[in-house]
């Protein structure tokens, strides 16, 4: 039997149930990763002496019956913007390349309370910034469905590792569409929760009003599972919000009779493939005919979200990545020189240049001047593009869209056009600019069998809505067979 | 020689150290000292990742501030992210607030010649401190410390409403009082728990439009801002007089040498790019929690002098001196509480303690001495089993030592002695040795008579009562 073809639920069943042991799951990790990687490159770091001294450890605490949740056992990929006490975390710069953190994210204390093991961290495209995980200084991910293309970004890595069977789920982070966008090239599910349902004390901000931590895994059960485990209120985070409600899996019914979703027809214009698109409807036919009243209607503001998004990420992610100058930790140039002069190389030679093109961009639009031009009216913009999501919401239990226009591009075709990419990013962004929550589920393979996703969006806090429409989507999809990845 | 006559126009910048026990955005102690970088955590050194959170202490000292000062409080606040690369600021931006304020147009009155002038307060706003840098020119490196990085700052900023240095004086002298009073700083200049930057700028006189200003920095005593204010005031007259200008600019005070000196700038203009910083939501202030703070508020310096004037009958100018430090006051209502009278205990405070404080170079929050050992002191004296130059001298001794003043006047056999027949042997005895004093005082010549009073106090080692010597004295002549 090859335990790393398991959902992540299911391993951790079979850890529970004494036929394997935590260990045994590690190892087949271990062993898969060692077998894939030299094409993949998902992970930044593996951690294997670590992952197998906790293994033994969580094993025992099994054993005494400390340990009972629902994922306890299982290996996790994390992504390599999150801190990892002790475990270098590096954002995929070079002027993080050796930043060890002295403490543990608020999600990674979780994971470890839960009794998952990480085996590593992923790679991502730098600073989270990008859609193809070709900006990492640590070199390109390759997508394990064809690895003459692309995985999708920033957490590429992670859903190439879930994707290539490496590890059964991982973790990534959501600035713009970083989850959903490489969970549907890459053929994984994947969801941002709604802003402030997991801490982000200890992702290393690249937006830090858009950033949330979110799961990824092989189904809905396992993200849910894996919610679970990292949703919590933290006191450290001040954007953090306390919910009534924890329990995510008491959302996995099969039931979507009566639910009202809205389709929103700009989402459906000449951008889209027409293959991709063509796979949406199956869902969306496949749902009606499941007794989920579906209509088409106008959300409006898709013209403004990409230009509101990259002029709010951008400017603050100038703010937030002013610490890395080579005084504290991370990479300094080896010139010696006054400080000013050394700030300029260190963050010349340390950051690369989509990243530095965005630190250049939210300067400009922050500088004095130009605040009320640019940040004002963008910040005036996110307003509206919530409003009209408000409006929609009265309407409907969720919204139903594309995550991408397109599949998976190869490798090297996107860096050229930055504008392009940046409109690649046009289904993703508007979920992040109001705070809901979104997810991916694969819903088919495309003429060059890659895979397709489709996107669902709730309300703030609707999470469990849109775990049980997922979950009903899927247990369609595995018995008619239509969209299966 | 001055061909016209100029006035001068301050406004200040004032940065108070507040007096909470954690930093303004993490748990971390604010205590002075410490070994470098041991009052620091992943917050207040800027690691990849951490979060600030506000403490809630910060709010509410600010809004105790803004009310004492007439202050406009906005209920809805702001943090925002003033941006700027310094390694003594760990994030590379400080914490402030730039857009949103929580006080504003308030005013605090001081004493001037004309009479009673209104200051304005333009705003006030809370803010992290950062970190200190420590140079090593000999083996050319500098060293950070972060233990103040994240300590909570307000700065206080004030319409350029002041004329000339003894204003500035009074202001700085009513904020202080004011935060002392509040409890939400100690205001010590020396130690930098209060900084002031003046912005100043000359004009002739009659005229109504500004002077160009300069902000002065480095001022690390009243008496350094009297004369900064003094020597900047020349220099930009001086520049005006010879048909220069003055440029708008940044010094630095040197106060040994008495000059100001242009601070360099890399960059021509700041653009700090000002933003609400994203991980900071708006701080709501309720009616309820605005309320609460204003019921909480301490006695103040005017109400409190006044009800010294009124239930301890203490003449204005005691209550006023007493009351200008609360400090003071807090010692001199102890002391009377355990049945001080008002008036002597004032007096011991006003002109034996004021006298030492000013002669050993201390504050009032130094003095060591315990009311306890005040109030017995007072009585040890009232009941006249020391005398006056005696209790001075145990005073000074408590002042110094907090020693216990009737441990101290029994161990050291100070106590007066009230025998008659003890002090008239010795009151014999020095008749008999000064006979020729005695003569001229019964020739009339009565000036001598202290001299023989002091004779009997050197042989008492000062242990009598002088009114008995006295009385003695006469009779036995």
């Amino acid at each position: 039997m090859d335990l790393m073809t398991l959902t992540a639920v299911q391993l951790s069943s079979k850890i529970k149930a004494g036929e394997i042991k935590v260990m045994d799951a590690v190892d087949a990790a271990l062993a898969v990763i060692k077998e894939r990687e030299k094409e993949i490159n998902a992970f930044i770091t593996v951690d294997e002496t670590g992952a197998m001294h906790r293994a033994r450890e969580v094993q025992r605490l099994i054993d005494i019956g400390e340990l009972s949740s629902p994922l306890v056992g299982v290996p996790i990929a994390v992504k390599d913007n999150i801190c990892t006490k002790g475990l270098k975390t590096t954002c995929a710069s070079k002027i993080l390349y050796d930043f060890v953190p002295t403490y543990n994210a608020e999600a990674v204390a979780n994971l470890e309370k839960a009794g998952m093991i990480i085996i590593g961290k992923t790679n991502m495209d730098e600073f989270a910034m990008g859609n193809t995980t070709e900006t990492s200084y640590f070199g390109v991910t390759r997508n394990p469905r064809n690895v003459g293309h692309v995985p999708g970004g920033s957490s590429g890595g992670s859903c190439a590792a879930v994707a290539a069977n490496e590890v059964p789920c991982a973790l990534g982070s959501d600035t713009g569409g970083s989850i959903r966008q490489p969970s549907s090239f890459c053929g994984v599910t994947g969801m941002k929760p709604t802003y402030g349902t997991v801490s982000r004390y200890g992702l290393i901000a690249y937006a830090s009003s858009l950033d949330q931590i979110g799961p990824v895994g092989k189904d809905v059960t396992d993200c849910a599972a894996l919610l679970q485990v990292i949703a919590s209120y933290d006191s450290k985070d001040s954007t953090s919000v306390r919910l009534k409600d924890y329990d995510f899996m008491s959302a996995l019914k099969n039931n979507c009779a009566g639910m009202k979703i809205g389709i929103p027809c700009e989402y459906f214009g000449e951008r889209l493939n027409p293959e991709v698109k063509e796979k949406i409807w199956v869902v969306v036919e496949l749902l009606r005919e499941n007794g989920a009243k579906v209509e088409e209607f106008d959300l409006g503001m898709l013209e403004y979200v990409i230009p509101a998004y990259y002029v709010i990420a951008s400017a603050e992610a100038s703010s937030n990545l002013q610490r890395f100058d080579g005084v504290k930790y991370g990479y300094r140039t080896k010139d010696d020189m006054g400080v000013h002069d050394m700030y300029k190389s260190s963050r010349s030679e340390g950051f690369g240049s989509e990243v530095k093109r965005r630190i250049m961009l939210g300067s400009f639009v922050l500088s004095s001047g130009y605040y009320d031009a640019y940040y004002l009216k963008a910040l005036r913009t996110k307003a509206l593009i919530k409003k009209a999501f408000d409006i929609a919401f009265a309407k409907y239990d969720l919204i139903l869209s594309p995550v991408a226009a397109t599949t998976a591009p190869k490798l090297g075709e996107s860096l050229s056009d930055p504008l392009q990419m940046y409109l690649g990013d046009i289904y993703t962004v508007s979920v992040n600019l109001s705070g809901l929550p979104g997810i991916t589920i694969p819903c088919g393979i495309d003429s060059a069998k890659l895979p397709v996703g489709i996107q669902m969006i709730g309300n703030c806090f609707s999470e469990k809505t849109l775990l049980q429409a997922a979950y009903t989507y899927e247990c369609i999809r595995n018995v008619e067979g239509k969209g299966r990845t | 020689m001055m061909a016209r006559e100029y006035e001068t126009v301050i406004g200040l910048e004032v940065h108070v150290e507040l007096a909470t026990k954690s930093k303004i955005f993490c748990g971390c102690s604010t205590e002075f000292g410490g070994a470098p970088n041991t009052h620091t955590c992943p917050v207040c050194t800027g690691m990849p990742g951490s979060l600030p959170v506000l403490n809630k202490q910060v709010v509410e000292y600010a809004m105790a501030m803004g009310f004492s000062t007439h202050c406009q409080i906005n209920q809805n606040c702001k943090f925002d992210r003033k941006n700027y690369f310094y390694p003594d600021n760990p994030q590379n931006y400080q914490i402030s607030q730039f857009y949103l304020p929580i006080c504003y147009d308030g005013w605090i009155e001081i004493e001037t010649k004309e009479g009673r002038k209104k200051i304005r307060i333009h705003e006030m706003h809370m803010e992290e401190d950062s970190g200190k840098l420590l140079h090593n020119e000999w083996e050319d490196f500098s060293l950070v410390d972060y233990n103040r990085s994240g300590v909570p700052l307000m700065e206080i900023v004030s319409e350029p409403d002041m004329r000339s240095s003894e204003e500035v004086i009074n202001y700085l002298d009513r904020l202080r009082m004011l935060a002392q009073y509040l409890g939400v700083s100690d205001c010590k200049l020396q130690e930098g728990s209060m900084r002031v930057d003046v912005n100043l700028s000359v004009r002739e006189k009659k005229r109504k439009i500004f002077g160009t200003r300069t902000e002065m920095k480095n001022l690390n005593s009243f008496k350094a801002i009297a004369r900064a204010i003094a020597g900047e005031r020349e220099r930009q007259i001086d520049l005006l007089e010879r048909g220069r200008q003055v440029v708008q600019e940044t010094r630095r005070w040197d106060d040994m040498k008495e000059y100001s000196y242009a601070m360099r700038f890399k960059e021509d203009t700041k653009d700090y790019r000002y933003f609400p910083d994203p991980d900071l939501p708006s701080v709501m202030i309720s009616d309820e929690w605005m309320e609460s703070i204003r019921a909480s508020l301490p006695e103040l310096q005017p109400e409190k002098q006044a009800r010294y004037e009124r239930d301890f009958r203490l003449p204005t100018y005691d209550a006023a001196i007493i009351t200008a430090s609360k400090h003071l006051a807090d010692l001199f209502e102890q002391t009377v509480a355990l049945g001080g009278n008002p008036k002597k205990v004032s007096n011991w405070l006003m002109v034996e303690t004021l006298r030492l404080l000013k002669k050993h170079g201390e504050e009032p929050e130094q003095i060591r001495f315990s009311p306890e050992h005040l109030a017995k002191l007072i009585t040890v004296a009232e009941q006249g089993s020391v005398n006056n130059r005696i209790a001075k001298e145990v005073f000074e001794k408590m002042y110094e030592e907090d020693v216990d003043p009737e441990v101290y006047v029994k161990e050291h056999e100070l106590t007066s002695v009230h025998d008659a027949s003890v002090l008239k042997e010795v009151v014999k005895q020095v008749l008999e040795n000064n006979f020729k004093v005695v003569e001229e005082y019964r020739n009339g010549k009565a000036k001598v008579f202290c001299f023989l009073v002091g004779q009997v106090m050197k042989e008492m080692q000062g242990k009598a009562n002088p009114t008995m010597v006295g009385e003695l004295l006469r009779k036995m002549i």
